[in-house]
Order: structure tokens, then C-alpha cells, then sequence
């Protein structure tokens, strides 16, 4: 019924007519008639605006909005200021395409070449590109970069998001590269581990900082480690954390990577987000995806546009060094926007705050008879509890007054490692993969860092209050207490 | 125009967030500080690099990014005929059904009975594509075409390995393709058979018979393809495939031309994958995000990524869900009569606008064309001087974007365009006339083109000297000594 077709079907006709055809039908004459589709689309018929718009909000309505959120695991719930909504909106930048004439599109290359700026002044790296689409598939294009002539292997930090370490997985077995965990010492990579166990076919090192279960990696050590061996460092960053955090660069990371959707992108059911890489100055030629890169019009003025595509499918086909061509350009322009509003000072504050508050929310959880926080080294802004019931009866507990708990994980960094999903399994059932067999069983960690039963991965944000911790705290001890 | 770098003044900027509620854990004055008090971050952890974010006022920030938008051409400043893009317009009714809260507010790990919402968005989604397609599975996790590239040809992949036929390493691709299908095919870790075309731009059906064989893993190809052009020999063509053991995989970046009303699933293909920024009209977001979802027929379903046996996950969750959100709306506007009109006014609107240039332009092939039409300026270039870029710069200054260049390879010179149904017949009308005044003035003055455009805020580019020193980041001229500069590795292939 809605139809955004402005020609009227008189109008239609004359066309048809200057055409020399009668119907619209024929303008597909020369097709073979078997080949068209005998029927009607088993479709509903259309539907006005104002009914559609009935339609998906009463879906939208389905959905349970948490007042309240301590759930992160690789998606983050941070205030976006209401600038960086507005702008990221404008219609200019949400309907143009790839800046291929960059004439008339300078406002979207420029907006890219200040993400870039700002992706490196987060990271400390020399280079960035345009953006990837989300932080898992950024660790995996990170991963392929790195592939060398008899290096044909990456080593994995069994504390990377399990989200992360499947698609790395996926990537790495189509480009016959192999995946090896690193286990993990107190929750966090086992640098005795891996110095021991590195070798000359490993083409990198991938580790998660944070890590997946809140705590901050000893990076630099880790990336000692991967140098001595001649294998390339990647790095996948919090980017808020990077506010307080040693930089990649500091740490030595040749390549950093990480979800970009904690800087101003809504939860979304889990996209868009925004994968963000970038690399030392040596990577440039092996960066996939767009760049943007400053240059000069004929009258000599400063101009912006896309560059070093020798790179890239569009040129090199089957020799590119990816096959990306959309990327997730209004993520990484609603990124700027939001580094822009907030500022450094704003930035830094934010990460003090997820800090501060977690820490707060850790010492009062913890504090309660059987939450006793698994892991006693620096966390940033999640960190790991025991729980004396089942995590789901907490978590049910806590919907009912509106609070998105902690998120339940397996009792078991290796079944984390390799991709399980968790105990409480949340995942829908029909979009749930469940553990990889194809996953190369020998290559797991002896994990020396066990997670306690009914473990919960706990977040807190500059969003949380006080107030919201005391009362999360104050219902745990409720539930737990009438359950003893 | 200023960069936003340029416009921070230090101690500039807007209250967002409120003084913390809880005391400081960390004190970042105090780096010496070796305190283990709970929680505390130690020093040796720290970033030391000063954090070199723009300081600016709301005000600024508004008018920066204002300017910049300026600066940039949507699909609402006017004409975009870009070639297999399908640059439609994008409803702004589907755009605020994608912010609502219920749906972009929820969390991904939120358990399953406060997503029902979103599942049913995927189902609804999963089902209608599935009946425009001709499939049977569709996932929703690529994000876009080349991501769905990459995932489709995994099922291939996986397809022949679970049945040990291991020699089967060669995907055959028409040299007429996107850039992508090779690429893509390399990432899955094939090798590329190059497939030439007729000289009317269309599979060679004794070269596909010689090359396609017991090493033959597929077939990808776009129908209509990238000139615009219907293969009426589909059936036959995936039949060639199948016989010899191979499967077919559909691009669908030009599925605009037959949505409705010719399905890939009907035309002998395996996988196909959308792109649902072209076709179903959600908007491109200056180079994403886009989605790609991948159908499938049944007998492969077991190798789609959230299958238990699948080929592993490509994408962090569940795709681009607001994307998916958007087409959903899309298609419910349109339904089962709109769809198939959308694709008939696509198809209108090319051969329209294709015939009112063709007193003046080479067009490539003989052939009808299909939702887009590639025109070559090899001739006037002989004549003339004046190339496909020229002619490009020029329409700029004409005050719309230009069709696609050098696109399809195959073409000299080529210009490829795609009106879609969403232009009105005096938008097609005044594009034409302007395509015929270009081409007089190339004749009489091809200097003046050479030249455009003029009236854009920036003129041509200096594109070789930004490739050749590459400058990416934005730094201070103060700053400039203290970074290292490229300096590049040894490129080597993988």
C-alpha cells in the first residue's frame, strides 16, 4: 500500500509509451517465462505508514526495557548525550553513499579522517582505517593481517569475549590459520604459559583488555613476549578503559582493535556497533578496509579523500587484503561525535566513574555471605562473583524490580574459551551456536583459573548510582538470605 | 574548513556526566602513589600518553559537524545514480521505528523472554526474505554484501567438506563481478577462476562448460549483473554447475531489478545474499552500516553459522539488528503488490533515462536493460579527449552525484547508472538534458570539462600525492617531529 514511487501510473503509462510498450510486463519480455514466479509473493499486502508503525512498535513493546543495567560482556550501557543523537541523525550523513566523489562529499571524508585521529589518540597507534564492522570481526581482520610465510598461527588468551574468540575462529579456519588458547592464571593470561609455549609458527597474540572477565592484563609483558618471538601483538581494547589504561602503543601492540559501540551507540540488540582498528606505521599496506587520507584540490587547498586503495577488492579483486567494502562509517561518525562532546577531560571522567563505581558495587556485592569476587587482581569496570544460588533465580529476582543483573558464565574459563554459551542460556534458542566441534580440542587451555559455580560477570557504568547499587545489593541479600 | 582539532581550546567543553557518587578510586594526580587500596588500578597500568581529544563547547560542536554535513551529498540533496548501489530513498518512517527504545535499548544477553520483540523482527524478516528469495534459511549475522559474500561461500566450503570432496577449491567468477566476489573468495580460501564474458557482457556458456569440473567448489554471479544485463541463460548456466558438482551463489547487490518478481531460488541458486542498504532501502550511512544476510536452500542449512555443526560465527551476536529492523518496515509498506511494482518502476526508470541518452552515448550491449545501464565514453574519448572522469566532474557541478566509474572493468570509460524507482520522470527528464548539454560541450569546448567541477567547495583532488605520502591522522605542526613516520614492511602475499 505505501509506495515511495513518485511517478503516478499515468505517468508510468506515457513513459511506457516512449518506450514503445503497453505494459510493464513487457519490459521483462525477454526473459524466459519459466523462470518468473507463477504466484503472488506469500506476502502480506502493504500497509500504511500509520500502520506499520503500529505493527513494529507493538513488536518493540514486547521487549523489556531494564530500568537499571549491570550486564556488559562485550556490550556496554554509557549515557550518549543527547548532541551526538542529534548530529549522528542528520540526513546528509545517514543517506550518503561511500565517498567515492570526494568533490561533494568532503563533510563525511573529513568527519572519517577526525575518527582516525581520535582512534589513534585513544590507542596511540600511527594508523587507523575507517572502521570494520564490529569489534569481533576487527580482532579476526587484525589476526589475518598478521599471517605470514610459515607463521600460520595465533595465539589466543583464553580471557578474550567468547563472542570474539568464535568469529577469530571462523576467520582463522578459512584462511587455514590455527587458533591455540592461552590459559589463564588468576583470571588473567598466563605470560609463563605462553613464554613457554610460543614458537616460530606463531604469526600473533591476541589479547583482550580488559579481559573478558573484568581484569586488566599485564599488556606489556604479553606483547615482551609475542616480540620475542618475532610474532605481531594485537591488542583489543575497551576503548572507554583506554582513557586510564596504558595505551597499545605503550604496551607495544603493532595492531590495536576493539568494539567502538561503548562511545555513543545504543545496545541495539547487538548492532550496528563499530569494530575500530588501527596499527603501527609498518601495518599501512596490510590495514584492510577504507582509509582517508589528507591531500590538496587543484587551487591548493587542504581536501580529504579515500586513499591507499591499491589495498582494496574494488582494485586488487582476489589479492586484496580483505574483501570489505561497507564498513560502519555513521558508527564511527556517532564515535567522533561522542569523543568530541565529551572531550578528554569527559572521557577520563566516564572511565573514573566505571571504575570508582564498580568497585564500590564489588566491595558491597562481595561483602554479602557467598558473593565472593573470584579474582583479586585490577579490574576496570566488570569483575567476577560467586553466587550460593543459582545465578537464574537471582537474575529473576532482580528483572522483576527492573534490574538487568550480572551476567551468569560458565563454571569454567576453558568452556568460556571455546565458546560455550552460558549456563543460564539466555541466547535465544534458534540464534544460540552452540560449541564448535570443529574447534581443535587439543589446542585448549589447561586453565589454571577456575570460575566458582553460578559465577556472575558483573558491570557497572557511569550510568549506575549509588543508590542503584545499594538497592542491587540490598535485593541480593534479600534473595540469597530467604534462600539460606 | 577547520578540523575539529583546530577549533579545541583547552578547558572547552559541555557538563555531560555529574560529579561521581561515589569516591574517586583513582586519583590520576597522584601517579607515585603505590597504595593496593581495593580496587585501585596500579600505576605501572596506567596510560602515561596525554589523551588528545578536541576541547570543545557544544556550540562548536553543533556548527562543526553542521558545516560538515554541509559538505556532504544524501540521498535528499538530489539525483544519485550510482551503479549497483541502489541508492533509493530511505522512508524516515523506518529510520524512527529503528529508535525506538524497545528496540534499541535492549541489551544482546538479555534473556530470552524480554526479547520475544526482536526475534520476531528476525523471524518476520527471516521469512518474508526467505519468500522474495526463493530460500529456505536465512542468517542475519553478516553485515554487510562482501561479509555475506564471505559467509556464503563458507557454506560452500563446508558443503564439500562434510561430503570429503576436497578437491573442490576453485570458485568460477564472471570478470564482469564486483571487486568483492574474488576478494571474498580468497578471504574463504578458494582459488578464483576468471570467467570471460560475450562480447554482449554475458556468461560464455562453452567457456563456463570448459572451466567448470570436478575442481569446481562454485559459482558466483549477479543476475541482472553488473552491466545491467539479464543472463537468460541462468537455468542453464546453474545446471552447468550443478552437473559438474558445483554449487551457485547469487550476489544479490542487484536483486532491486527483479525482487518480486524472479527469484534466485527459481533460477537454480544455492546461496544468495542481500543487501538490504540497496535494496530494502535502508540507508547507507556513508559507507555503512549496511546488512548482508545469507539464504540458503535447506540442504545447507546445517552449515549456517548459529547451526550447532555451522561454519562458526561471523559476526559478534546477531547482525546489524537495526538494520534488519528498518527492512522489515520496508517491506511491510510495500507488501506482496509493492514489492514486484518497486521492481518494475526500477526497471522503468533505467530504460527511460537509457534511451533518452542513446542518440548520443555508446551503449554497451544490445541487450534490454534491466534496473541500471552502463554507457561507455570510449568514442567521445577518441573524439574529443574528454573521459568518463571528466564527464563525472562535470555532472557535479550540474548539482548531482555521478554515476559509477570505471565499473564494470570490462567497460572502457564506463559510466554506470542506476536511477531507481524512487526518481520522478521530470528528475529523469532534467538528467537526461543535462547528460545531452555535457555531451555538446565535450565536443565543442572539452577543455571546460577537464576542468570541473567548479562550483563544489573543494576542486579535483590530488588522489596520486595522497596515496604516494600518506597523510591519515591529523597532527599539530609542533607535534610533527615526534612521531615516527611511515615507514612501511615488506608487503608480502598471503
Amino acid at each position: 500500500m505505501g509506495s515511495y514511487i513518485p511517478s503516478t501510473i499515468a505517468e508510468r503509462k506515457s513513459m511506457l509509451e516512449f518506450l514503445g510498450k503497453t505494459s510493464m510486463h513487457e519490459l521483462f519480455n525477454h526473459i524466459p517465462a519459466e523462470l518468473f514466479l507463477s504466484r503472488p509473493l506469500d506476502l502480506p499486502f502493504g500497509l500504511s505508514e500509520l500502520e506499520v508503525r503500529k505493527k513494529l512498535e507493538d513488536l518493540a513493546d514486547q521487549n523489556g526495557i531494564f530500568k537499571t543495567i549491570f550486564r556488559g560482556a562485550g556490550a556496554y550501557n554509557h549515557y550518549i548525550p543527547s548532541s551526538v543523537k542529534y548530529i549522528s541523525a542528520k540526513e546528509e550523513f545517514v543517506t550518503a553513499y561511500t565517498p567515492y566523489q570526494a568533490e561533494i562529499s568532503q563533510g563525511l571524508l573529513q568527519s572519517i579522517f577526525e575518527y582516525q585521529t581520535m582512534i589513534c589518540a585513544l590507542t596511540g597507534m600511527d594508523i587507523s582505517n575507517a572502521s570494520v564492522y564490529d569489534g569481533a570481526t576487527a580482532a579476526a581482520e587484525a589476526v589475518l593481517m598478521c599471517q605470514d610465510r610459515g607463521r600460520n598461527q595465533v595465539r589466543v588468551s583464553a580471557a578474550i569475549n567468547p563472542e570474539t574468540l568464535k568469529v577469530v575462529k571462523t576467520y582463522c579456519q578459512a584462511a587455514g590459520m590455527t587458533v591455540v588458547m592461552i590459559p589463564l592464571k588468576g583470571g588473567v593470561t598466563d605470560t609463563e604459559a605462553l613464554a613457554s609455549s610460543i614458537d616460530d609458527h606463531t604469526a600473533a597474540v591476541l589479547v583482550q583488555q580488559p579481559n573478558y572477565l573484568g581484569l586488566i592484563e599485564d599488556c606489556e609483558r604479553i606483547g615482551e613476549i609475542a616480540h620475542a618471538a618475532s610474532a605481531k601483538y594485537i591488542m583489543s581494547c575497551y576503548p572507554v578503559a583506554l582513557a586510564l589504561l596504558k595505551t597499545p602503543f605503550e604496551c607495544g601492540a603493532d595492531i590495536a582493535t576493539g568494539e567502538g559501540q561503548p562511545l555513543g551507540i545504543p545496545l541495539s540488540f547487538g548492532g550496528p556497533y563499530l569494530g575500530y582498528m588501527a596499527c603501527r606505521a609498518a601495518l599501512l599496506r596490510r590495514l584492510p578496509g577504507r582509509i582517508v587520507g589528507e591531500t590538496t584540490d587543484v587551487h591548493g587547498e587542504r581536501a580529504f579523500v579515500l586513499t591507499l586503495q591499491a589495498r582494496e577488492q574494488h582494485i586488487r579483486r582476489e589479492k586484496a587484503t580483505s574483501s570489505i567494502c561497507s564498513n560502519q562509517a555513521l558508527c564511527a561518525l556517532t564515535a567522533s561525535i561522542y569523543l568530541g562532546a565529551l572531550g578528554p577531560s569527559g572521557l577520563i571522567s566516564v572511565a573514573e566513574q566505571c571504575h570508582a563505581k564498580a568497585t564500590y558495587a564489588a566491595e558491597q556485592i562481595s561483602a554479602v555471605a557467598g558473593f565472593e569476587l573470584a579474582f583479586s587482581g585490577p579490574f576496570f569496570n566488570e569483575f567476577v562473583t560467586s553466587c550460593p544460588i543459582p545465578a537464574e533465580e537471582l537474575m529473576d529476582q532482580l528483572e522483576k524490580k527492573g534490574i538487568l543483573g550480572g551476567y551468569p558464565i560458565t563454571s569454567g574459563v576453558d568452556q568460556i574459551a571455546l565458546g560455550s554459551s552460558p549456563k543460564s542460556s539466555d541466547f535465544p534458542v534458534k540464534l544460540a551456536k552452540a560449541n564448535d566441534p570443529s574447534v581443535n580440542l587439543s589446542t585448549a587451555p589447561n586453565s589454571l583459573s577456575k570460575l566458582p559455580e553460578n559465577a556472575i560477570l558483573w558491570c557497572v557504568t557511569e550510568v549506575n548510582t549509588k543508590a542503584e547499587i545499594d538497592q542491587l545489593v540490598k535485593i541480593i541479600k534479600e534473595v540469597t538470605g530467604r534462600c539460606n | 574548513m577547520q578540523l575539529i582539532f583546530e577549533k579545541s581550546r583547552p578547558g572547552r567543553g559541555s557538563g555531560i556526566l555529574p560529579e561521581s557518587d561515589i569516591p574517586q578510586a583513582l586519583d590520576l594526580n597522584e601517579f607515585g602513589k603505590t597504595s593496593s587500596a581495593f580496587g585501585e588500578i596500579p600505576v605501572e597500568l596506567r596510560r602515561k600518553t596525554k589523551l588528545n581529544l578536541p576541547e570543545v563547547a557544544e556550540t562548536d560542536l553543533l556548527r562543526h559537524y553542521t558545516q560538515l554535513a554541509k559538505r556532504t551529498y544524501g540521498i535528499n540533496d538530489g539525483f544519485y545514480p550510482l551503479g549497483s548501489c541502489t541508492m533509493k530513498y530511505n522512508p524516515r518512517i523506518d529510520e524512527e521505528i529503528a529508535g525506538l527504545s524497545g528496540f534499541s535499548k535492549i541489551h544482546p544477553l538479555q534473556p530470552k523472554h524480554t526479547v520475544e520483540g526482536c526475534l520476531e523482527v528476525l523471524s518476520l524478516a527471516e521469512k518474508y526474505l526467505c519468500e522474495i528469495t526463493g530460500m529456505d534459511h536465512m542468517t542475519f549475522q553478516p553485515s554487510a554484501g562482501a561479509h555475506g559474500e564471505f559467509t556464503g561461500l563458507l557454506l560452500i566450503k563446508a558443503y564439500h567438506q562434510k561430503r570429503k570432496d576436497d578437491k573442490r577449491r576453485k570458485i568460477i567468477i564472471p570478470d564482469s563481478a564486483h571487486g568483492t566476489n574474488p576478494a571474498s573468495a580468497a578471504m574463504a580460501g578458494f582459488e578464483v577462476v576468471n570467467l570471460s564474458s560475450t562480447k554482449e557482457g554475458l556468461v560464455d556458456i562453452e567457456k563456463l562448460k570448459e572451466i567448470a569440473g570436478e575442481d569446481t567448489a562454485g559459482l558466483m554471479l549477479t543476475n541482472p549483473n553488473t552491466l545491467g544485463l539479464f543472463d537468460r541463460n541462468i537455468a542453464q548456466i546453474t545446471k552447468i554447475v550443478h552437473d559438474a558438482g558445483g554449487l551457485t551463489y547469487y550476489d544479490g547487490a542487484n536483486l532491486n531489478a527483479i525482487m518480486g518478481i524472479i527469484r534466485p531460488g527459481d533460477m537454480g541458486f544455492d546461496v544468495v545474499h542481500l543487501n538490504l542498504h540497496k535494496t530494502f532501502s535502508t540507508p547507507h550511512g556513508g559507507g555503512g552500516p549496511g546488512s548482508g544476510p545469507v539464504g540458503c536452500k535447506d540442504f545447507l542449512a546445517g552449515f549456517l553459522p548459529e547451526a550447532p555443526e555451522g561454519i562458526g560465527k561471523v559476526k559478534a551476536f546477531y547482525g546489524n539488528f537495526l538494520v534488519v529492523v528498518r527492512a522489515l518496515a520496508y517491506i511491510l509498506t510495500l507488501g506482496r503488490e509493492g514489492i514486484p511494482e518497486a521492481a518494475q518502476s526500477a526497471v522503468l526508470s533505467a530504460n527511460y533515462l537509457k534511451k533518452k541518452l542513446s542518440d548520443m552515448y555508446e551503449a554497451t550491449s544490445a541487450e534490454p536493460a534491466m534496473h541500471e545501464f552502463v554507457l561507455s565514453l570510449a568514442d567521445l574519448k577518441k573524439q574529443c579527449g574528454v573521459s568518463a572522469l571528466d564527464m563525472a566532474k562535470a555532472i557535479l557541478d550540474n548539482g548531482f552525484y555521478p554515476p559509477t566509474m570505471y565499473f564494470p572493468m570490462i567497460i572502457p570509460e564506463a559510466l554506470m547508472i542506476e536511477p531507481t524507482e524512487t526518481e520522478s520522470r521530470e528528475t529523469l527528464d532534467h538528467v537526461a538534458d543535462v547528460f545531452k548539454t555535457l555531451y555538446h560541450q565535450a565536443l565543442e569546448n572539452p577543455e571546460s570539462l577537464r576542468h570541473s567541477p567548479a562550483k563544489t567547495p573543494v576542486g579535483r583532488l590530488d588522489e596520486v600525492g595522497a596515496a604516494r605520502n600518506p597523510k591519515l591522522i591529523y597532527r599539530p605542526q609542533s607535534d610533527g617531529e615526534n612521531r615516527p613516520g611511515i615507514e612501511e614492511e615488506a608487503v608480502t602475499s598471503r
